[in-house]
């Protein structure tokens, strides 16, 4: 393994793979926060030029944590097909990124050929994309998967309805909840995050959505986004829900932190195959964020887009139905503005469908960042072209109680007429029924939510 | 006549108008101001609900911009316009530093943490945590070691929230903790600083409790909201769970000289039970 080279006739020494990795990155304030990244643009292209010819056997026997110490590190390898991975061992990461590339293989190909990688090659693949590959590439990758809808499916664009509420207010929830599914909003799941932790508060919040969903109807599932275990015990106390959420992240250190294993996730989805509200088998659902790792402390040295990876590796296993990355929430020490952002969206959204789950992206920004409405519009048209699963969906955007921007109910109506998608196939024949939607048009009565009740 | 009946009379007679011209074709054209968006509030903009009462009903159970209505799939203008100007004031606090004359009048000793400008303090929250050399030799030099209480105040990602409650939390606070008795360091204000920032003071001056105030980060059409946190003993090694800390300091959350008055309550504890943060009986 080859780990130095010249650029420009000066000398390029990289440590080992690790640092290779993080050198490759595009440019991201938490890489430099952490200390790891490239020191010169110059640095980032030699790191770049060095990882296009590592083969993927060095990147499979150099994980950016050892196996011996690490239980997300350990689920990803052991779930690697060995067959496959031995057809292409000896690839180099130019060649992969050029297979993926190829007019002649389809997005069939590729899923075939992601049951042979682990995330350091999902992650190395994308640090030698531009911005434009990996729009092009995601786009070829399909990855469906269903609860009570199915989501993935060409043509459709999904969203998730999260009517949050500064004290999760049942009224106040039932009123955002409204208004959005008039706007084709909720087709991915209802999920709503509460102020309180608790089995009680879970309950409570889940009990008015299924209330309302019974009510109509609605083909949608019903998520409230409390700790993994805080849900489980809602469950066992006779709570309905349709999706488990938990938040993952690419270090068994930084899972410690978030208070889960993945014997956790095990428990939860096999609670759900058991009392869940909806069909399944897909049940679970997973956020992430490029920089959580960094955030707890629990990084290892490793670069963000790597761990960002190794969540997607780790979220696999458990089959889920969502997998979303809440690519602006975290701050401008791990994405500094709007160009960083974009650039993280679209590698999460990538990386995600390489790695074989079904992608979606928080597309959204904080007040600390430098970003605005444009940049997230940007980047949501972006990642619509690339075949995103779906987006968040709240009232203008501006959530209540966890104080970010993310994208409205506008904004999906928006991306659906622009990109010529509609709703998930049972929730657009609820529209029609309803009178919202005509030939996947908006009708007079869409955002009218008193028409509702 | 109160405001839901006003809004309720707009309302139908913007929807009248509606009815015949075009959408943004309805705007004041007469001569005078263009009236300020700010103020605009949140009307009822569906032109013709099913459920009046209803709608009013949902829109006064949450906060949340509903009832918007929309030009095609897009927001209407006044909403995208309002939108983007409670946006603004948070830009523009994160960027803003505070306001001298109040820092002067209040007589702080003004030190500075390691950070340089405030794109470095956005991404290097590590140098906000740490007083730069010169303001550790200029703290050494003017403020009072070994205090029982010491205050601290920090712009925090908004400086704005410091102009606005600063002097008013002060008028409470300072009052009652100095008719409990207390003895108070002299007052040090911090440019570019986090919490963080506490550990570093309190490994050089000592307090036995340091009470520090910063800018929250702001929401969107808020930039005044601070916070204050209440660390026993701070040394290098506290960590966040250790603090205590109440949040959401401005006149539309706790009003600043009620805050001052439950942070006195709270020093008191402190002070008793000689710990802070998750140890703390409250």
């Amino acid at each position: 393994m080859r780990l130095s080279t010249k650029l420009f006739g000066h000398a390029h020494q990289f440590r080992d793979v690790k640092d290779v990795l993080a050198k490759a990155n595009e440019e991201k304030s938490g890489d430099t926060l952490a200390g790891i990244a490239a020191q010169s643009v110059e640095e980032r292209v030699a790191a770049k030029a060095v990882l296009s010819q590592m083969t993927l056997e060095d990147l499979y026997n150099n994980p950016v944590i050892p196996y011996e110490r690490d239980e997300v590190t350990r689920i990803i390898i052991d779930d690697v097909n060995k067959t496959i991975f031995d057809e292409i061992k000896n690839w180099t990461v130019e060649a992969l990124r050029e297979y993926i590339l190829d007019l002649d293989v389809t997005g069939a190909d590729i899923r075939r050929i992601s049951r042979g990688l682990t995330s350091e090659m999902v992650a190395a693949v994308c640090k030698l994309m531009s911005n434009m590959d990996l729009v092009l590439a995601a786009q070829k990758l399909r990855v469906t998967a269903h609860c009570r809808t199915t989501i993935g499916e060409e043509g459709r664009l999904a969203v998730r309805l999260q009517p949050n509420h500064p004290t999760d207010d049942v009224d106040g929830i039932l009123a955002s909840l409204r208004e959005g599914i008039t706007y084709g909003i909720g087709d991915a799941v209802i999920g709503i995050n509460p102020v309180e932790d608790n089995p009680v508060g879970t309950k409570r919040l889940l009990d008015a959505v299924e209330e309302y969903m019974l009510k109509y109807d609605l083909p949608a599932q019903s998520c409230v986004l409390s700790h993994v275990t805080t849900q489980m015990k809602a469950i066992e106390d006779g709570a309905h829900t349709g999706l488990i959420f938990q938040s993952i992240a690419g270090t068994e250190a930084a899972n410690t932190a978030f208070g889960i294993e993945g014997k956790t996730i095990a428990d939860a989805r096999a609670l759900m195959l058991e009392r869940g509200m909806a069909e399944g088998p897909n049940v679970n659902y997973f956020e992430t964020g490029q920089g959580s790792e960094l955030s707890s402390e629990a990084h290892d040295g490793a670069d963000q887009v790597t761990l960002e990876a190794r969540c997607y590796g780790f979220a696999k296993r458990f089959q889920p139905f969502l997998v979303n990355t809440v690519v602006g929430f975290i701050g401008p020490e791990y994405l500094y503005d709007g160009k960083q952002v974009a650039r993280a969206g679209l590698e999460d959204h990538f990386m995600g469908k390489l790695t074989g789950v079904p992608m979606g992206v928080d597309v959204c920004y904080t007040n600390h960042m430098k970003a605005d409405q444009n940049d997230l519009e940007d980047l949501a048209v972006l990642l619509t072209t690339a075949g995103c699963n779906y987006f968040m969906g709240v009232p203008m955007g501006d959530d209540i109680m966890l104080n970010y921007q993310t994208s409205s109910y506008h904004d999906i109506a928006s991306l659906r007429a622009i990109s010529n998608t509609r709703p998930l196939a049972e929730f657009e024949c609820w529209m029609e029924k309803y009178g919202f939607m005509e030939d996947g048009k908006l009708t007079k009565k869409a955002g009218d939510a008193s028409s509702i009740m | 006549m109160n405001n839901q009946e006003i809004q309720r009379i707009v309302s139908s007679v913007m929807a009248e108008i509606n009815k015949k011209a075009p959408l943004g074709a309805n705007g004041n054209t007469s001569t005078g101001e263009v009236p300020d968006i700010s103020q605009i509030g949140n009307p009822l903009n569906v032109p013709d609900p099913e459920n009046r009462g209803a709608y009013e009903d949902m829109m006064n159970a949450t906060s949340a911009r509903i009832g918007v209505w929309r030009a095609g799939t897009r927001p209407l203008t006044q909403t995208m316009l309002k939108f983007r100007a409670d946006h603004a004031v948070a830009q523009d606090a994160v960027m803003s530093y505070a306001d001298e004359a109040i820092i002067n009048r209040l007589g702080f000793i003004q030190l500075e943490s390691k950070v340089a400008d405030k794109d470095e303090y956005l991404t290097r929250p590590d140098l906000g945590r740490v007083l730069s050399d010169e303001s550790i030799a200029k703290m050494k030099a003017e403020a009072t070691p070994g205090a029982q209480i010491q205050i601290v105040v920090g712009d925090g990602l908004s400086a704005k929230a410091i102009d606005s409650n600063i002097e008013d939390v002060f008028s409470s606070c300072k009052a009652g903790l100095e008719a409990k008795g207390y003895n108070l360091g002299k007052d040090i204000f911090v440019k570019n600083a986090r919490v963080g920032i506490v550990n570093c003071i309190g490994e050089i001056l000592k307090p036995e409790l340091i009470l520090l105030f910063i800018g929250e980060r702001p929401g969107l059409g808020t930039a005044e909201s601070m916070s204050a946190y209440l660390t026993y003993q701070p040394v290098a090694a506290t960590v966040e769970a250790d603090r205590t800390m109440i949040s959401n300091i401005h006149k539309g959350g706790i009003p600043p000289v009620e805050a001052g008055a439950q942070i006195v309550s709270l020093v008191e504890k402190i002070l008793t039970q000689k710990t802070s943060g998750l140890d703390l009986e409250l």
